[in-house]
């Protein structure tokens, strides 16, 4: 024995106190601490979204407009990465080389970054090249979504277009994540519900290269996805395609409803986009440049422009009239060229003298319409002027002016119907009277329409009285009934005893010799129209136009704008007269060819300016 | 005499070859559950690292069994001989060895290689056992703690060209040995002290330090002396001298950077209290003086060796380590992946071949450094604790066996395999549950590989046969 014999318990204590250090630090690690369980589930199970394919669109009858085509993004799974030839690649994808050396590091450094695609939408002869050689390239493997795909490339406005989540739209619905798409605009948005269906979801083993080892658990929770809903819009593929031929060098809109559902069967704002343009890899850059341009193509001017409703709010007012007996329908009011009175003068055209109340809409005489909204405003037996044009007022907005109609798109807008207090901010109280405001009674001054509405109202007139809430889709699979709202009928304040004499006048208008639309006539129906000069601050007049057809069975109600058309019966009433023939008869006769050529080779778009 | 009859089945201690094949399976078991495929060929296929293992295992004991059929006076004699082969086969590996991972560490034979480095530590422990056992070398002579270093560190310094910084390392373990053997404590408590002063100079400035080491000595001597007045002084003097530079460089009198002030203000303090205590005879300065100025430089070294000489991965290891630099991505994601897995066993343990983590692979290296994370996913705390008992419990026992050696040569021989297999196992077991920095180094009996299996073998069963005739012959 030395004397250095008791070092042995030192060294036998040290091992000792090592053994309880480690015991006590695995008791903390494995019992105490509980997240690296949690870890360890998040860790080796991957979450893999099934993606559903969108609802298809179809027009009302049956034939698909909206389809899906698959799209590959190409992802980079690091670990199976081996020497490739880096050169090819490049040249496949169209890259430089530092931006595929960059994503390698990238996803090599975070496996987080694993999960987002290296190229998305890989262009369909690229996507072809690539699975071609994919076996030179080890380590790169393509994920498949779908993206929208327009069998006939129409309504763009209407169908709108999708777009990829942002942070927003993730905040308001959770079911929502980054990298998802979803309905930016039009149909597209306002029954994303509907269309996106319902992501399923597979669990996944997964190592940490990312792998896939098998289920999670054989498979317990996953959960298929359920593909989005079929839609049957109410739009008919024809008359669309053909008002959008009519329609396309000009600005402005056509839109069509069946006045007795309120269905819409043509929806054109002009000009238009091809909506093809919003779809994959150039989405963004044709995006940008559509938003550029100074005609504004994205604009959607059916639901969303504000235009003097012209001449055509003369029916309302005469209906307005009417129903509070103001006027009868003998009523006769002069014309002396135009309505002049203390410090107003209104010009009219050369018509007849004096007019009647069908002759007025007939020839569209503004001194008739002046001289009865004056009645209707300075009216001291029913009180001031105030009260006097809340009445009307109360009438117009009945016609479902001023508020958005609420059809079933995105931003609609609630045009313009003044209140007594924005006269009252502008004159002041009981400093304004019928002469103040004389031009609301030739739909000009501060009323503001849009297109919509004005196809609403030839709408309520067709139906004498009553209108359902236009809307675009007819009919979404798997549901039994639309909403309710679009097919309540909402009856007008005024009776439905006085809707013929302004009906006779719209009739005589089109179709009687010296009325306002001769070019709105057609030989094989009786239209019913009114036509509208909308003098506007920006240029020419707007040529507007609102129709029905036939007169006694209405099948179709339509409003058309052409901006700059300086007068209605110009532009508006022979697209309105083509369309209504091409949906009543299919056909366009050969009388009406002329009209046709002059309609589609006239350009009203300005030249750009360099854009 | 009866009892001196040679009777290896009765000296044998059993209890040692129970542990021995308790770990060697437990291992196994477990470099199975990891590498387990349906896909990968059939169970006989030496394409399965658990195949493989296997027949490590049964070249190992049957090595077992040869090292029991020599006579165990020859390890004594064969010591020297070893020593002089192993220094020759690393230098040889540093020539004609195989680069795997980054170091030339492999001497590859057809389908079999081998790892040089794990062999040499046995044949340091015998040669180190033979010198220390040597007639009146006693490891509190300068001249023997030389040698003994020298014996230490050579293989080390081959192995670390390879470089193999783990291997490297395990050499340090020997110094247990000298311990053991009457190493003077104050070379035990140097040691130590450079080892705390390198963590503190990896974590602060090591200007801090310098007037850390000051204040220490100027109190130090202060308590020591019982003359207050003088520590007072210095104190005063450093402060004042360290101040002024500050201050004659913030007016820009001087533009000389902060360290270089420091060491101005050391030097003329140092000097003027020199001369104070020669022309007052002041002779207790002295000592404090030489302590103050060996750690200053040793910190200095310590901090120049960890930014200039070590590679960076190593000392980003060491920094993570310390928490002064996160990498969640790189070397922190791998101690992660560690933990979770040893965490995710819980109690009980996921059970045998059902973990997730290490068959996934989240770890890295899972049947080799890293191996012991499937011990705590799948058999939970009390597998792994048990685990930790029989490693305990094995070195306690060869304390106990290198104990009762009659000869001396079997004794330190003893406390070679003790202390190399505690420092595996002490540094394996801490890197994967995050007490200490990653060196890859292997833990002993389960790590997959041949090299370290054999030369562990080697080392237990060296021991045994010179424990199963110590009542015969005095080596």
């Amino acid at each position: 024995m030395d004397q250095f014999n008791n070092r042995k318990y030192i060294i036998g204590a040290l091992i000792i106190l090592l053994g309880i250090i480690f015991s006590v630090r695995l008791f903390y690690l494995q019992i105490v601490e509980s997240k690296y369980k949690l870890s360890a589930e998040s860790n080796s199970r991957r979450l893999e979204i099934v993606y559903p394919a969108r609802g298809l669109v179809f027009d009302r009858n049956g034939e698909l407009l909206v389809h899906n085509q698959p799209s590959y993004d190409l992802k980079i799974a690091p670990y199976e990465l081996e020497a490739f030839d880096s050169t090819e690649l490049c040249e496949i994808l169209n890259i430089d080389i530092q931006t595929l050396r960059d994503a390698i590091q990238r996803v090599k450094r975070d496996p987080r970054e694993r999960r987002n695609p290296f190229i998305k939408q890989l262009s369909p002869e690229t996507f072809g090249k690539l699975k071609e050689k994919q076996y030179k390239f080890p380590g790169f493997y393509f994920s498949e979504r779908t993206l929208r795909k327009y069998k006939y490339e129409l309504a763009s406005h209407l169908v709108g277009y999708i777009g990829e989540v942002d942070s927003n739209d993730i905040k308001k619905d959770s079911y929502y994540e980054m990298g998802d798409y979803l309905g930016v605009n039009g149909v597209e948005k306002s029954y994303e519900n509907y269309l996106r269906g319902a992501k399923g979801r597979r669990y996944k083993f997964i190592d940490v290269r990312g792998r896939e080892q098998g289920a999670y658990k054989e498979g317990r929770f996953d959960k298929d996805a359920e593909s989005g809903k079929n839609i049957t819009l109410t739009i008919d593929a024809e008359l669309q395609a053909y008002a959008e031929q009519l329609m396309k060098n000009f600005r402005g809109s056509v839109v069509a409803i069946e006045p007795k559902t309120g269905e819409v069967l043509a929806f054109v704002s002009a000009p238009y986009y091809n909506p093809s343009l919003l779809v994959g890899r150039v989405r963004e850059e044709n995006y940008q440049k559509l938003k550029r341009d100074t005609i504004k193509p994205l604009f959607n001017r059916a639901t969303m422009a504000l235009y003097p409703p012209g001449s055509t709010f003369k029916t309302v007012n005469a209906l307005a009239a009417l129903h509070d007996s103001i006027i009868y329908p003998g009523t006769k009011f002069g014309c002396k060229l135009g309505y002049y009175a203390r410090g107003v003068s209104m010009k009219c055209h050369v018509h007849d003298v004096p007019l009647d109340l069908v002759g007025a809409v007939k020839n569209s005489c503004n001194a008739y319409f002046a001289h009865t909204y004056k009645r209707a405003i300075d009216n001291p037996e029913k009180g001031n002027a105030s009260e006097n044009y809340e009445i009307w007022r109360n009438h117009i907005t009945s016609f479902g002016f001023g508020n958005p109609l609420g059809i079933d798109l995105p931003s609609e807008k609630r045009g313009f119907i003044p209140k007594t207090g924005y006269y009252n901010r502008y004159y002041g109280e009981n400093r304004w009277k019928a002469h103040t405001i004389i031009s609301n009674s030739i739909g000009q001054g501060e009323i503001l329409t849009t297109p919509l509405q004005l196809a609403n109202l030839a709408a309520i007139i067709a139906n004498k009285g009553y209108y359902i809430t236009p809307h675009t889709v007819k009919d979404i699979e798997g549901i039994d009934t639309l909403d309710k709202k679009y097919m309540q009928k909402h009856w007008v304040t005024v009776d439905t005893s006085f809707f013929h004499y302004v009906i006779d006048g719209m009739e005589k208008a089109v179709n009687e010799p010296g009325g306002t639309a001769p070019r709105g006539r057609s030989n094989e129906v009786v239209i019913c129209g009114k036509t509208g000069t909308a003098e506007n601050p920006h240029g020419e007049a707007h040529s507007v136009f609102m129709a029905f057809a036939p007169k006694d069975d209405p099948q179709i109600a339509i409003s058309v704008y052409v901006e700059f058309g300086v007068w209605g019966d110009r532009y508006g009433a022979p697209i309105a007269s083509l369309l209504i023939d091409k949906y009543l008869t299919d056909t366009i006769g050969p009388e009406r060819k002329w009209t046709e050529n002059r309609i589609m080779s006239a350009i009203l778009i300005p030249e750009g300016d360099g854009e | 005499m009866e009892s001196r009859r040679v009777n290896i089945l009765r000296d044998t201690d059993w209890l040692t070859i129970f542990l021995y094949l308790l770990l060697v399976s437990f291992g196994w078991m477990n470099i199975y559950a990891v590498n387990f495929s349906d896909q990968v060929g059939g169970f006989f296929s030496l394409d399965n690292r658990y195949t493989m293992q296997l027949l490590w295992i049964a070249v190992s004991l049957v090595l077992a069994i040869v090292i029991f059929l020599i006579d165990s006076r020859f390890y004594s004699f064969f010591a020297y001989p070893a020593y002089g082969i192993a220094l020759f086969v690393l230098l040889l590996v540093l020539i004609i060895g195989t680069e795997i991972n980054g170091a030339k560490s492999w001497i590859v034979l057809g389908p079999i290689s081998l790892q040089p480095s794990e062999f040499a530590k046995v044949a340091t422990i015998l040669a180190l056992a033979k010198f220390l056992s040597g007639y009146n070398v006693k490891p509190s002579k300068f001249q023997n703690i030389l040698i003994s270093f020298g014996i230490i560190v050579s293989a080390p310094l081959l192995i670390m060209i390879q470089p193999d910084f783990g291997s490297t390392l395990v050499y340090a373990a020997l110094i247990f040995v000298l311990y053991r053997e009457g190493l003077p404590g104050w070379v035990l408590l140097l040691l130590v002290m450079s080892a705390t002063l390198f963590l503190l100079s990896v974590i602060y400035d090591e200007l801090y330090i310098y007037m850390a080491l000051i204040a220490i000595a100027v109190i130090g001597y202060g308590v020591y002396t019982r003359k207050i007045g003088h520590s007072l002084f210095a104190a005063f003097l450093f402060s004042l001298l360290y101040l002024g530079g500050i201050f004659l460089v913030r007016y820009n009198v001087l533009t000389i950077p902060p360290l270089l002030i420091f060491f101005l203000a050391l030097i003329t303090g140092t000097t003027v209290l020199i001369i104070i205590a020669i022309s007052k005879k002041i002779r207790q300065l002295f000592p404090v003086m030489l302590f103050l100025f060996v750690f200053i430089g040793m910190v200095y070294s310590f901090d120049y060796v960890f930014n200039h000489v070590i590679a960076q991965h190593q000392r980003d290891r060491v920094e993570v380590m310390l928490g002064l630099k996160s990498d969640p991505w790189g070397y922190e994601y791998n101690v992660n992946q560690s933990k979770i897995a040893i965490g995710s066993g819980g109690f009980s343990g996921k059970g045998f071949m059902q973990g997730t983590q290490t068959k996934l692979k989240y770890v890295p290296e899972n049947s080799t450094d890293f191996i012991f994370c499937t011990v705590g996913e799948e058999w939970g705390f009390l597998g792994s604790v048990g685990l930790i008992i029989a490693f305990t419990g094995l070195l306690l026992r060869l304390i106990i066996i290198s104990e009762r050696q009659r000869s001396k040569f079997s004794r330190i021989y003893g406390y070679g395999v003790v202390s190399v297999l505690f420092f595996h196992f002490a540094v394996n077991i801490a890197m994967t549950i995050a007490l200490f920095p990653v060196i890859g180094i292997p833990l002993p009996f389960f790590s997959y590989g041949g090299s370290s299996l054999m030369a562990f073998t080697m080392m237990i069963f060296i021991l045994l046969r010179l424990d199963s005739t110590r009542k015969s012959y005095l080596i």
